[in-house]
């Protein structure tokens, strides 16, 4: 059990890349920190620099009270998961997981005891004279974990560990690891490109991009107060819609113009963003999550001033919601995610998607009425691309 | 890595399950297919059989009938004077230096082809590019000036002379190294991890993990030194140094006078080619494919 300390860590590659920018992260003791990114953000070097994989070029690495910059990996007191389980292929299951202790001349019945102790935590009990190659993708993934808990590291460092499973083992494997980790209360940091798994195994969460760190909050706080453009795009499925906007104040309230139309900002909006007033008649970059966009005819104290008219181009039954495509004529904006799907492009396709009660009775290529729930919008400086808040 | 293509076999199979028509067209393909085997197959295995006949035989009828497949007269002779030879001598030899030479060319060659696969050292690329080149040099051009290299060391005439330049060669290196560079690296970084220094790496996980090619450089090595016989004519000149290939080339100028002596070098020539049939057909149950099976995602 430690605490993992990064600060202002920096990689350069030989051939002159930055891969990651004075980064800062304090990771407390028995915490799950999820690094998520897009790919290439720099949150597998980032891993493999605590690891010791990845030399560090400037900053400092701390684990526990200790400087770790120029420690073997073996000597850092951690454990590592690996994207492809990087088994030992030869080995059994029981020496897979015992190599370490082996290695460490820890004594063949506390070896063994620690190895069964940890195929009984994991279920492997059966499997412990089975070859990797013998085993299914679950549980080689459950044999990588084995490996990392029998050592009881002060850290355990997980690179993308489901990301080789189908879907359904992925959610099943996702709430083990999670509750393994409450279990044993070792401090876990976790890559992943899978917001989905960032939200619900991190108790924080480090968003990456280009090598910057982005953000580092609880997944709701990400969710709700987005520091900028690109964590509100990343965090959120479907995606945060992003338009330019213009912002007009009058007294107490305002309005801002979405392409030729115009949605009101409550007195309340605006208390709520201080900062906003500076921001009268500039530019600025409006965020609506999808779920604050409704069918107009379902929301009982509707008001015109809150409403837009758009013309549906996709209607998605989810049973649960609805997908609702429609296209608004505002200027979109990028979020700078290279993994984005891009939304259309020709003048047909649709720049905005709502989630909608099932109840909701939208068409497609009909025109509908969209309420917007404008106490939730985002605001972002067009420039500089950070949350307008106060 | 399973793969879901069906063989040819199965593919065969599938099509005689086609109806009467396919049926037909199927089985003829195949009569076909193992004629053409049966017809290779004899050509590789008459030589053989050509070698086991004519030790049988005398010096004339050798001479006279090479192809014939009964000796006439059945003579034992070639045999019985195989053993006033110094037959046990030369086996001998060959075993010490082939045993030696492969030991080392497999040791060298897994440890060199390690460092050229993984290790970062200043000029490893280069060293490589090298080492492609020797590969691409015939060895008979290497000939005279290995015979100089070796009276300048003064091991001339000596089993040094005969092991020495043979304990490394570039192909076995070259096979080791394509193969340790198929090893994913997460498993070396996973050693890493557990405490594994490089040389401890190397030994419990890499090594393991490239039987399929140290199998294959352990046959080539043995093959390739109980085989030689352009080296060992400029190693060594003492007759008790002789390995078999110099021993029985010796037979038909040498010790028996002069003449052909078909007999007993085929005599000679079946009991040299037995211990590389063992050492293939010993080896090869073990060349397994898909060893590292498992390492990765499935």
């Amino acid at each position: 059990m430690a605490t993992v300390q990064l600060d202002k860590v920096n990689k350069v590659y030989e051939n002159g890349h930055h891969a990651i920018h004075d980064l800062d992260l304090d990771i407390h003791d028995s915490e799950f920190l999820v690094l998520v990114g897009p790919s290439g953000c720099g949150k597998s070097t980032a891993l493999r620099m605590v690891a010791g994989l990845e030399t560090i070029s400037g900053g400092t690495m701390k684990i526990g009270e200790r400087v770790v910059n120029d420690v073997e990996p073996k000597d850092r007191d951690i454990a590592m998961v690996f994207q492809n389980y990087a088994l030992y292929p030869h080995m059994t299951v029981y020496d897979n997981i015992g190599f370490a202790l082996k290695l460490a001349k820890v004594p063949k019945d506390e070896i063994d005891r620690r190895v069964r102790q940890a195929s009984k935590i994991l279920e492997l009990d059966a499997n412990l004279d089975r070859k990797p190659g013998q085993l299914s993708g679950g549980q080689r993934q459950r044999v990588a974990m084995g490996r990392a808990i029998v050592r009881q590291p002060a850290a355990f460092l997980m690179d993308e560990p489901l990301s080789n499973l189908d879907a359904k083992l992925r959610v099943q494997m996702r709430a083990e690891i999670a509750a393994l980790q409450r279990e044993l209360g070792v401090t876990t940091v976790y890559v992943t490109h899978d917001q989905v798994e960032a939200m619900t195994m991190g108790d924080r969460v480090a968003v990456l991009k280009d090598g910057f760190l982005q953000q580092v909050d609880t997944p709701q706080n990400l969710y709700d107060r987005p520091d900028n453009v690109f964590v509100a795009a990343f965090i959120g499925s479907p995606s945060m819609n992003l338009y330019e906007t213009t912002i007009t104040i009058d007294g107490d309230s305002g309005t801002m113009a979405l392409g030729s139309q115009n949605l009101s900002l409550d007195a309340s909006v605006l208390a709520a963003r201080p900062a906003l007033r500076n921001y009268e008649g500039r530019r600025v970059v409006l965020g609506i999550r999808p779920e604050d966009f409704e069918d107009a005819t379902l929301v009982a104290n509707r008001r015109e001033q809150a409403s837009l008219i758009a013309p549906v181009t996709l209607v998605e039954s989810l049973g649960s919601e609805l997908m609702v495509h429609f296209r608004l004529d505002a200027t979109t904006v990028d979020s700078g995610d290279p993994d984005a799907v891009e939304d259309g492009g020709g003048d047909t396709a649709a720049n905005a998607v709502g989630r909608f009660n099932p109840r909701a009775s939208v068409r497609m290529g009909a025109t509908a009425h969209i309420a917007v729930a404008t106490e939730n919008v985002h605001f972002f400086d067009h420039d500089t691309r950070k949350a307008i808040w106060d | 890595m399973t793969t879901t293509m069906p063989t040819p076999v199965e593919n065969d199979e599938v099509n005689a399950n086609d109806g009467a028509v396919g049926k037909g067209s199927s089985r003829a393909r195949k009569t076909f297919v193992y004629f053409l085997l049966i017809v290779f197959a004899f050509v590789f295995i008459y030589p053989f059989i050509i070698q086991l006949v004519t030790s049988f035989k005398t010096n004339t009828d050798a001479v006279d009938n090479p192809l014939r497949l009964l000796p006439n007269p059945f003579d034992t002779g070639a045999w019985s004077r195989l053993r006033d030879t110094d037959f046990p001598r030369w086996f001998l030899n060959s075993t010490i230096v082939t045993l030696t030479v492969t030991t080392f060319r497999v040791l060298f060659a897994s440890m060199a082809g390690y460092a050229l696969a993984r290790l970062k050292f200043r000029g490893r690329d280069a060293i490589f590019t090298s080492l492609l080149a020797v590969m691409a040099v015939p060895g008979i051009v290497l000939l005279i000036p290995k015979f100089l290299v070796l009276n300048e060391l003064n091991i001339y005439n000596t089993y040094a002379a005969m092991i020495l330049p043979l304990v490394v060669d570039a192909a076995g290196v070259f096979i080791m190294r394509q193969f340790f560079l198929q090893i994913p690296v997460s498993v070396e970084e996973a050693a890493r991890i557990d405490g594994a220094g490089p040389f401890r790496t190397f030994w419990y996980i890499v090594l393991p993990m490239a039987r399929p090619a140290l199998i294959t450089v352990t046959i080539l090595s043995f093959q390739g030194s109980w085989n030689e016989l352009g080296h060992y004519i400029i190693a060594v000149q003492d007759p008790k140094l002789f390995p078999l290939t110099r021993g029985v080339a010796g037979l038909t100028s040498g010790q028996l006078g002069s003449g052909s002596q078909f007999p007993i070098t085929m005599a000679a020539g079946l009991l040299m080619t037995i211990p590389t049939a063992v050492v293939f057909v010993f080896f090869q149950r073990f060349f397994t494919r898909g060893a590292n099976i498992g390492a990765e995602k499935g």
